[in-house]
C-alpha cells in the first residue's frame, strides 16, 4: 500500500515537473509576445519590462532589421554602437534578403526593412507607397575577373556582349585566348538588377553552363579560382585575389561614384511603414549621422550617402 | 577462372574499397580538422565575432548552438517519447496506425529547407515568434520528433515481453508498466539514439536560416534571468549557430580572416559532434553493463 | 500486498492509465497535427501560383525556360526537376556500391575492425553538417573536376559526389543491419555446399537482402533530393538542362535556396519558389511510398 502511494506521488511529481516546464516555457513565450505586439503597435512609449533601464535610457523600445544580407554588416554595427548609446533600445538585425525584409516591414513584423533596391521593384505599388525610405548608404559594384585574363578595361558594350553570350572568347576584347565563363546572381538578386540596370542598361537571360551564386563571397572564390571567370563584386568584397575593371575606362572607386562618373551604384536602404517611432527614427538619424557615415559606412567598404554630388529616383533618372 | 579465385578477387576488391571508403571519410576529416585546429584557441570559443576586423570569434554562436540543442531537447523528448509509447503499446493494429505510421515517416524525410520555410511561414509570421531560439527549437522538433518516436518504439520493443507480461499479471497499470519496467529497460537505447540525434541536429543549418536568424545580439552573460531581452537564456531573442555562422561568414564575410574562421568553425562543428558519439557510445555501454549487472 | 487494498487501489489505478493514454494520445495527435498544417501551407502556397497567379501546371513542370524577372516571365521547372533527379540518383550510383561493400566488410570479413573503427567513422560522417560538405566541395572537388575534366568543376558530377558522401551513411547502416539480420542457417547452407564466400555473398546474401538493400537506397535518394545548401554550392545554378555532367545546372532545392529571400511574399516570383517546394514534398510522398512497398516485400 506504502508503495503505491510513494510510487503514485513519485509519478505525479515527475509530471507535475514536466507540466511545470512546458508551462514555463510557454507563459515565457506568451510574455514577450504580448511584449512585441505592444512594441510593434505602439510608438518608443512602451517600456519594455524585459529590458533594465539605468543612466541614459530616455529612448526605449525594441527593433527588428531584417533584409539585405549586403546590409546586414553595416546595420550589425551600428546597432551595437546605438545600443551602448540608448541601453533601453534593443536591436535585432536579421538577414533573410531585400524580398524578406520588404516583406516584413510591409506586414509590420520587422519595424525597418532592409533592402538593396527601391520597394517599387519588389511590391506591388499600393505596398511600396505605405513605405518609408531612408537612404542610408551608397553601394557600387565592379566587374571582377580572374587575374589571367589579361583585360583591365571593358566598355558597356562589351560587357553587354559578355552577359548575352555574343562574346565569348577573351581575345576578342583584347585579352588572351581563354574561354568566358560567367559567374552570375540569380536573377532575384538585388545586386544583379543593380549591375544590369546601369551596367548593362538592360535585362540578361541566364545562360546555358553560367555559374549563379548569390553570395558575394562564393562569386569572389569562384571568380579567382576559375580561369577565365567574370563576375561582379561590391566595392568592400575587391581584393588580390581578382582583378576589377574599369568601365569606359572609370576605375571603380568611391570619388569616380560620388562624382557620378561612374555609374554602377545603388542606394542601401532601410525602410520604415509610415513614419517610424521614436526608437526606430532615433536609431536612423543615427545612421546617417557623421560620426556614423565618415565612420562605419566607410570603413565597412559603403559609401556615404551625404558625400553623393548626384541623386538617382526609383525609375534610374540622375540629377545632379 | 575457378570459383576460389573469384571468391579471392571479390574479397579483394570489398576490401580495397573498404580501404577507399576509410580512407576518402579520414581525408575529410583530417581536410577539415587540419585546416581549422590551428585557428582555434581559447579567445576564439570565448569572444564574440567581428564584423571587419581580425580576431573575431565564435563564443555567442556555440552558446547558441547548445542553448538551443537543450531547448529542443526539452521540446522533443517528452512529446517524442509520448508518441512513441502511443505507437508501440496504445496504438491498436490496423489502418488507422498504418496512416499514423506512414505521417511518422514522412515527417522524418521531409527536406529541411522545407521545415525552414514552413517554420518561416507558420512559426515566425503566424504564430508572431519571430527570428528567435524558440521558433528554431520548434522547427528543429519537426525534425527530431519522428526520430525520437522511432528511437522509443526500437527501445520498448527490446524489452522482454516476459518482463511485460510479468509485471501486468501482478495487476499493476498499463501505464504504470510502461514507466515503471518498460522505460528504464528501454532507457540505454533511448538514452544513446536521443544523444546522436543531438549530434545532427548541432549541425543543421538551412532549416534555422529561415527561424533562429542570422544574427546574434548583444549578450550579458552575467545575467542569466530568461526574462530579460539581454540574457543569453531568453528563448525570444535571434540566435545564430555555429552551422548558420559557419554559411554565413562562407558567403558574405567581410572579416580578413573569413575563411580562418570558417575553417575553425567547422572544426569545432565536427568535434562537438564527435563528442556526442563517444558520449552516447559511452552511456550505453554503462547503462547496458550497470542494468545487466544490477538484474 | 493483501487482497483488501484491491478497491483502494482500483481509483489510482485507473486514473493513472488514463493519464498515460491521454498523455501519450497528445504526443501522437500533435505529430499529426503538425504534418497535416505542413501539408496545407505549403500546398496553399504553391497551388496559389496557378490560381492566383494563373501560370499553367503543364509550364510548370514541362517548361524549359525559367525567368521569372524578364518582361514575359516564364516559369519552366523542368531543368530544376532533372537536375534534382540526376543529381540525386547519380550519387545513389555511387553511394550504393560502396556502402554495400563497406557492409560486407563489416558484417562479414571483419567485424571488429567493422564495429571498432568502420562504423564509428561512418556515424560522424552523418553527423558533419551540409554546410561544411559543401564547403569542402568547393574548395576540393570542383578545383579538381575543373583541372581534369573540360568545363568549370561545377555541375551534376559535383553536386552528385558531394551528395554520395552524404548519403554513404544512410546507406551502409541500413546494408549493414540487413546483412546482420540474415538468418545464419542460409549462409552456413550454402558454406556447407562447398560455396566460396564471394559465391555466397553473391547468389545468396544479396538477393535475400535486396529489398532491404533497395531501402537504403530509396532513402538515401530521397535525402539527396531535400538536400540544399550543400547542393547550391557546387552545382552552378544555371537554370538550364545541361549538355554535360560538368555544366552548371540547378535543382529544386538550389533555386529555392538562391531566390526565396530575394523575393517578397505573395509575389509571382515568391509564389512560384513555393511551387518548386511543392513538388519537393510531394516526391517526399513518392519516395515513402516507394520505401513502404519495398518494405512490403521484404516481409514475404
Amino acid at each position: 500500500m506504502k508503495v503505491w502511494k510513494g510510487n503514485l506521488l513519485k509519478m505525479k511529481k515527475s509530471l507535475i515537473v514536466t507540466m511545470a516546464l512546458t508551462l514555463s516555457l510557454s507563459l515565457a513565450a506568451c510574455g514577450n509576445n504580448t511584449n512585441n505586439g505592444a512594441n510593434n503597435g505602439n510608438a518608443a512609449a512602451t517600456n519594455n519590462a524585459s529590458t533594465n533601464n539605468t543612466a541614459s535610457a530616455d529612448l526605449s523600445g525594441s527593433i527588428l532589421a531584417s533584409g539585405s544580407t549586403a546590409l546586414q554588416p553595416l546595420v550589425d554595427q551600428v546597432s551595437k554602437e546605438f545600443m551602448d548609446k540608448n541601453s533601453g533600445v534593443s536591436i535585432q538585425v536579421q538577414g533573410g534578403g531585400s524580398g524578406t525584409g520588404l516583406t516584413q516591414v510591409s506586414e509590420g513584423q520587422a519595424q525597418i526593412g532592409n533592402s538593396d533596391v527601391f520597394a517599387e521593384e519588389k511590391l506591388d505599388a499600393a505596398k511600396a507607397a505605405e513605405l518609408v525610405d531612408h537612404q542610408v548608404a551608397v553601394v557600387a559594384m565592379a566587374a571582377v575577373t580572374n587575374k589571367d585574363v589579361g583585360v583591365d578595361n571593358l566598355t558597356k558594350q562589351q560587357l553587354v556582349d559578355i552577359f548575352t553570350g555574343k562574346i565569348t572568347n577573351w581575345k576578342d576584347v583584347g585579352g588572351k585566348d581563354e574561354k568566358i565563363q560567367i559567374v552570375n546572381r540569380p536573377s532575384s538578386s538585388g545586386t544583379r538588377a543593380t549591375f544590369e540596370k546601369f551596367a548593362l542598361g538592360t535585362k540578361t537571360e541566364d545562360l546555358a553552363g553560367s555559374i549563379q551564386e548569390d553570395a558575394s563571397g562564393t562569386v569572389k572564390k569562384l571568380v579567382s579560382e576559375t580561369p577565365g571567370a567574370i563576375g561582379y563584386l561590391a566595392l568592400s568584397y575587391l581584393d588580390d585575389s581578382v582583378t576589377s575593371l574599369k568601365y569606359e575606362g572609370v576605375d571603380a572607386n568611391e570619388d569616380n561614384v560620388a562624382k557620378g562618373t561612374y555609374p554602377v551604384w545603388a542606394y542601401e536602404h532601410m525602410y520604415t511603414k509610415g513614419e517610424p517611432d521614436a526608437a526606430t527614427k532615433a536609431f536612423l538619424d543615427y545612421m546617417v549621422s557623421e560620426e556614423v557615415q565618415n565612420g562605419d559606412v566607410v570603413e565597412l567598404g559603403y559609401i556615404p550617402a551625404s558625400k553623393m554630388e548626384v541623386k538617382r529616383d526609383a525609375a534610374g533618372a540622375v540629377t545632379k | 577462372m575457378s570459383a576460389k579465385t573469384a571468391d579471392k578477387i571479390a574479397t579483394g576488391v570489398i576490401v580495397f574499397i573498404t580501404g577507399l571508403i576509410a580512407l576518402a571519410l579520414i581525408g575529410l576529416l583530417g581536410y577539415i580538422l587540419f585546416r581549422g585546429l590551428g585557428h582555434i584557441s581559447w579567445h576564439f570559443l570565448t569572444s564574440p565575432p567581428e564584423t571587419i576586423r581580425k580576431g573575431g570569434g565564435i563564443g555567442p554562436q556555440l552558446f547558441n548552438s547548445l542553448f538551443l540543442l537543450v531547448l529542443t531537447m526539452v521540446i522533443t523528448v517528452p512529446l517524442g517519447i509520448g508518441a512513441g509509447i502511443y505507437m508501440s503499446e496504445y496504438a491498436k493494429a490496423g489502418k488507422i496506425t498504418s496512416a499514423i505510421r506512414l505521417v511518422v515517416e514522412v515527417l522524418s524525410s521531409f527536406p529541411s529547407i522545407i521545415v525552414g520555410l514552413f517554420g518561416l511561414l507558420v512559426i515566425v509570421n503566424k504564430f508572431n515568434l519571430g527570428f528567435s531560439l524558440l521558433s528554431g527549437a520548434l522547427a528543429l522538433t519537426i525534425f527530431n520528433l519522428p526520430l525520437m518516436v522511432r528511437i522509443t518504439e526500437q527501445g520498448l520493443r527490446s524489452v522482454p515481453v516476459q518482463q511485460k507480461e510479468a509485471s501486468l499479471a501482478l495487476g499493476i497499470s498499463k501505464w504504470k508498466t510502461i514507466r515503471s519496467v518498460q522505460l528504464p529497460i528501454a532507457l540505454p537505447i533511448v538514452l544513446s539514439g536521443s544523444i546522436l540525434a543531438a549530434g545532427r541536429i548541432f549541425g543543421e543549418a538551412a532549416a534555422l536560416l529561415f527561424t533562429a536568424g542570422m544574427s546574434s545580439p548583444r549578450l550579458d552573460f552575467s545575467d542569466w534571468n530568461p526574462l530579460h531581452s539581454d540574457s543569453p537564456l531568453n528563448p525570444m531573442r535571434p540566435a545564430e549557430t555555429l552551422a548558420v555562422h559557419i554559411w554565413k561568414v562562407n558567403s558574405e564575410g567581410l572579416a580578413p580572416d573569413a575563411t580562418q574562421i570558417a575553417a575553425g568553425a567547422s572544426a569545432v562543428l565536427i568535434i562537438t559532434v564527435l563528442l556526442f558519439n563517444l558520449g552516447a557510445r559511452a552511456l550505453g555501454r554503462y547503462m547496458h553493463n550497470k542494468f545487466t549487472a544490477s538484474k | 500486498m493483501k487482497k483488501s487494498n484491491d478497491r483502494e487501489v482500483a481509483t489510482p489505478h485507473l486514473a493513472e492509465e488514463w493519464v498515460g493514454k491521454v498523455y501519450t494520445f497528445i504526443c501522437i495527435l500533435f505529430l499529426i497535427i503538425t504534418i497535416f498544417s505542413m501539408v496545407y501551407f505549403v500546398a496553399s502556397k504553391g497551388l496559389s501560383t496557378f490560381i492566383v497567379n494563373g501560370v499553367s501546371v503543364k509550364d510548370l513542370l514541362t517548361g524549359l525556360k525559367w525567368k521569372p524577372d524578364s518582361d514575359t516571365p516564364l516559369f519552366g521547372a523542368l531543368p530544376f526537376i532533372f537536375g534534382s533527379f540526376s543529381t540525386s540518383i547519380l550519387a545513389a550510383i555511387i553511394a550504393a556500391p560502396l556502402g554495400f561493400c563497406a557492409a560486407v566488410f563489416m558484417v562479414e570479413l571483419s567485424p571488429k575492425i567493422g564495429r571498432t573503427f568502420m562504423q564509428p567513422v561512418i556515424e560522424l560522417l552523418a553527423g558533419i553538417p551540409s554546410v561544411v560538405y559543401g564547403f569542402v566541395g568547393l574548395s576540393v572537388i570542383v578545383p579538381l573536376f575543373r583541372d581534369i575534366f573540360p568545363g568549370q568543376g561545377v555541375g551534376i558530377a559535383a553536386g552528385s559526389l558531394v551528395l554520395a558522401f552524404m548519403i554513404l551513411p544512410t546507406i551502409t547502416t541500413i546494408a549493414t543491419d540487413a546483412l546482420a539480420s540474415l538468418p545464419s542457417g542460409l549462409k552456413e547452407g550454402s558454406y556447407a555446399l562447398g560455396a566460396t564466400r564471394w559465391q555466397t555473398i553473391y547468389r545468396i546474401v544479396l538477393p535475400t537482402t535486396l529489398p532491404a538493400q533497395m531501402t537504403g537506397i530509396v532513402l538515401g535518394i530521397a535525402r539527396a533530393f531535400g538536400e540544399a545548401l550543400a547542393v547550391q554550392m557546387v552545382i552552378g545554378n544555371a537554370p538550364h538542362i545541361p549538355h554535360s555532367l560538368f555544366e552548371s545546372t540547378s535543382t529544386l532545392t538550389s533555386a529555392i535556396t538562391l531566390s526565396m529571400g530575394n523575393t517578397a511574399m505573395g509575389s509571382v516570383q515568391n509564389n512560384a519558389l513555393w511551387s518548386l517546394a511543392l513538388i519537393l514534398m510531394m516526391m517526399t510522398f513518392v519516395f515513402v511510398f516507394i520505401i513502404r512497398w519495398l518494405e512490403g516485400r521484404k516481409k514475404l
